[in-house]
């Protein structure tokens, strides 16, 4: 059974300029233990899609079922129990960190919120910070005392606290440098393979998610247009638009950058408030037909063994 | 002049941070040259002085608490360290234009984008108002700015964080400028609009010969723009190469260090990323010795005490390190 399974999910935004389809549609599953990348440039509804999972935005209709269980009519001490199973990682840790509650009471606070005893709990925030790699001493320190790359430590060690079956990762390296990147990204891997954690990786860095994910899923103005294990979509993309965001990839290899055919994506993103119709990608794309302006491709399998959502794949 | 080819030369630049916490050498003994129709990469991470290397070199310091205290900066052949605001209000924009990384706020939001423009032409040319607007609308066009002539008239929140970037691009070219300083300009855009403002830049530049300094820390970024690279860390060069040397044999562990811990999309996957230990020393508590040691896997027990300088090392190469990886 999938631990998380999305089924059709649509999430709507009224807005004084009209109603935003920020999520369109999206069916999708995360197997225990998977880290699936969900990919795709600001506004294509990915980090919408990761709030939704935690309800912390309204879903118009589709289900979301974790680990079993469909969130929508999650209450009380049911929702609280859903929330223990699902947590989340922020790009801003500095801003998703109380800056006026020590590093120990901001990790705390989830135990202490699921009635965990003062002493448990001050054993369990050691525990958590030695497994992030954080001194003993940051307990009583403040978020403004550390690194960007130690604020992500502490948001990760709140994150586990709870021991969680699936944390959604949004953006949780953008905000951080190259070397201190790659040191949260190991530690990530790491849990991973201590605690058979599953990850939803959310972020607009190809070159990131393609070192973490297992399978990824492209976004592109609030649908999945392909879905598929990261050797499949790197090494033989099917849609248009992955095409396109694969080549638009910096590649830190200067021969290969040189060599590799550069098609540059013209033309910017269609307004959410007006989507195109049919195919949402058409006005952009370059095989675009009358049959993509007219009818919306569904994501169905292609002769890759991935599935993409398009009518010439 | 006969030494006016090089449209820029920064020598020995010094420059540092007056604060109460005491003096930090924020760009410490910066030299480079960047020829006519040439891109050097600024490369470094948060903190080791390549944002206020370019700060310096524009005069645009924030004083207090930033100073230049030495070196020179020589544009087209002239020292520009010792001019007066007045006279760099004239350089700027003119010979020397630079671009930021957050288009919005680099950009008046009550204003016209044709107003912008048009304001730098003024300010430098010849030109009247109307013949201001008719060449503010020939840039939009150049930059590939959609729907050029519509946009004149746009306010910049009208425009996508991509569009603004191309307008600030058009104000930074207006005049021709010898010398283009473009600080992390496309750290805030979606790839896809990276990919058309990087491309843009190589176009510019091929059409006017513009000497280019791309400030940025994504290696990915540098391997499509750079001809060269100049490596910094707490505010020193560390190492300086041809684009292709420097990613086949990085010599200083520093840059080893940043090539490692960057993923390679379609190579095989690395079981882990190669991290570097610890993070960047603030400059009020730099180590004695090689700012880099602390964090490096080759120091030596001289590197502890002894800062290594910068000597050449092969062709256009040049690394500060005791210990440096084999040419």
């Amino acid at each position: 059974m999938a631990l998380l399974s999305l089924r059709d999910v649509h999430v709507r935004f009224n807005t004084a300029a009209g109603t935003v389809h920020a999520v369109n549609g999206v069916s999708v599953d995360l197997a225990v233990g998977e880290t699936l990348g969900l990919v795709g440039e600001s506004g294509c509804g990915k980090s919408t899609l990761g709030k939704a999972i935690l309800k912390l935005v309204p879903v118009a209709s589709g289900a979301i079922v974790v680990d079993g269980t469909d969130i929508a009519p999650l209450r009380g001490a049911a929702l609280a129990e859903m929330r223990r199973k699902v947590q989340m990682i922020f790009q801003d840790p500095y801003g998703s960190l109380n800056p006026r509650s020590t590093v120990g009471r901001s990790v705390a606070q989830p135990l202490v919120l699921a009635g965990w005893k003062p002493q448990a709990v001050a054993e369990r925030v050691d525990t958590l910070l030695g497994w992030v790699g954080l001194p003993a001493d940051a307990r009583q320190r403040y978020p403004h005392e550390f690194s960007g790359g130690q604020r992500q430590r502490i948001g990760i060690a709140r994150a586990l606290a709870l021991s969680p079956r699936l944390i959604v990762c949004d953006e949780p390296v953008s905000a951080l440098d190259v070397s201190v990147r790659a040191q949260v990204i190991n530690l990530l891997e790491d849990l991973k393979g201590q605690f058979g954690v599953s990850y939803l990786f959310i972020s607009h860095d190809l070159s990131v998610v393609e070192h973490i994910a297992d399978r990824v899923a492209v976004m592109y103005l609030g649908t999945l247009v392909e879905l598929g294990g990261r050797d499949q979509i790197w090494r033989n993309p099917q849609h248009p638009y992955t095409r396109a965001l694969l080549a638009a990839a910096p590649v830190a290899n200067p021969k290969l950058a040189r060599t590799r055919q550069r098609t540059v994506l013209q033309g910017e993103l269609p307004s959410p408030l007006d989507p195109p119709s049919g195919c949402p990608f058409h006005s952009r794309c370059t095989l675009a037909q009358d049959r993509c302006r007219a009818e919306r491709p569904l994501l169905r399998p292609v002769s890759s063994g991935a599935m993409a959502a398009c009518h010439l794949a | 002049m006969p030494g006016s080819a090089v449209p820029l030369e920064v020598e020995g630049l010094r420059t540092t941070l007056f604060t109460r916490r005491g003096e930090m050498k924020a760009v410490d003994g910066l030299s480079l040259r960047v020829g006519a129709g040439e891109t050097v990469a600024l490369v470094g991470e948060s903190g080791c002085g390549k944002s206020l290397s370019a700060l310096s070199i524009m005069r645009l310091l924030p004083d207090p608490p930033a100073r230049i205290v030495g070196g020179a900066v020589r544009l087209n052949g002239r020292d520009i360290v010792a001019l007066s605001e007045e006279a760099m209000l004239d350089v700027r924009g003119r010979e020397i234009g630079m671009i930021f990384q957050d288009p919005m706020s680099a950009l008046n939001p009550v204003t016209t984008v044709e107003k912008q423009i048009s304001e730098v032409l003024t300010a430098h040319t010849e030109l009247g108002r109307g013949q201001a607007r008719v060449r503010a609308h020939e840039l939009l066009e150049q930059v590939g700015m959609p729907d050029a002539g519509r946009r004149l008239d746009a306010y910049p929140h009208q425009l996508s964080g991509g569009m603004c970037q191309r307008v600030v691009i058009a104000m930074a070219i207006a005049c021709n400028p010898a010398v283009l300083i473009a600080d992390e300009p496309t750290t805030a855009l979606d790839v896809t609009v990276q990919a058309q403002v990087l491309a843009l830049l190589r176009k510019l530049q091929r059409e006017s010969g513009m000497a280019m300094i791309f400030i940025t820390h994504d290696l990915g970024v540098v391997a499509e723009i750079a001809d060269r690279v100049v490596v910094m860390y707490a505010g020193r060069k560390v190492e300086e190469a041809p684009v292709d040397d420097l990613f086949e044999r990085p010599l200083h562990p520093y840059t080893a260090g940043l090539i490692g811990a960057t993923p390679i999309p379609g190579a095989e996957r690395a079981a882990r990323l190669a991290d570097i230990p610890g993070m960047v020393p603030p400059l009020n508590a730099l180590p004695a010795g090689c700012a880099f040691a602390p964090r490096c896997p080759r120091a030596l027990p001289r590197c502890r005490a002894e800062a290594p300088v910068l000597e050449e090392a092969g062709p256009g190469r040049a690394v500060a390190c005791f210990a440096p990886g084999a040419p």
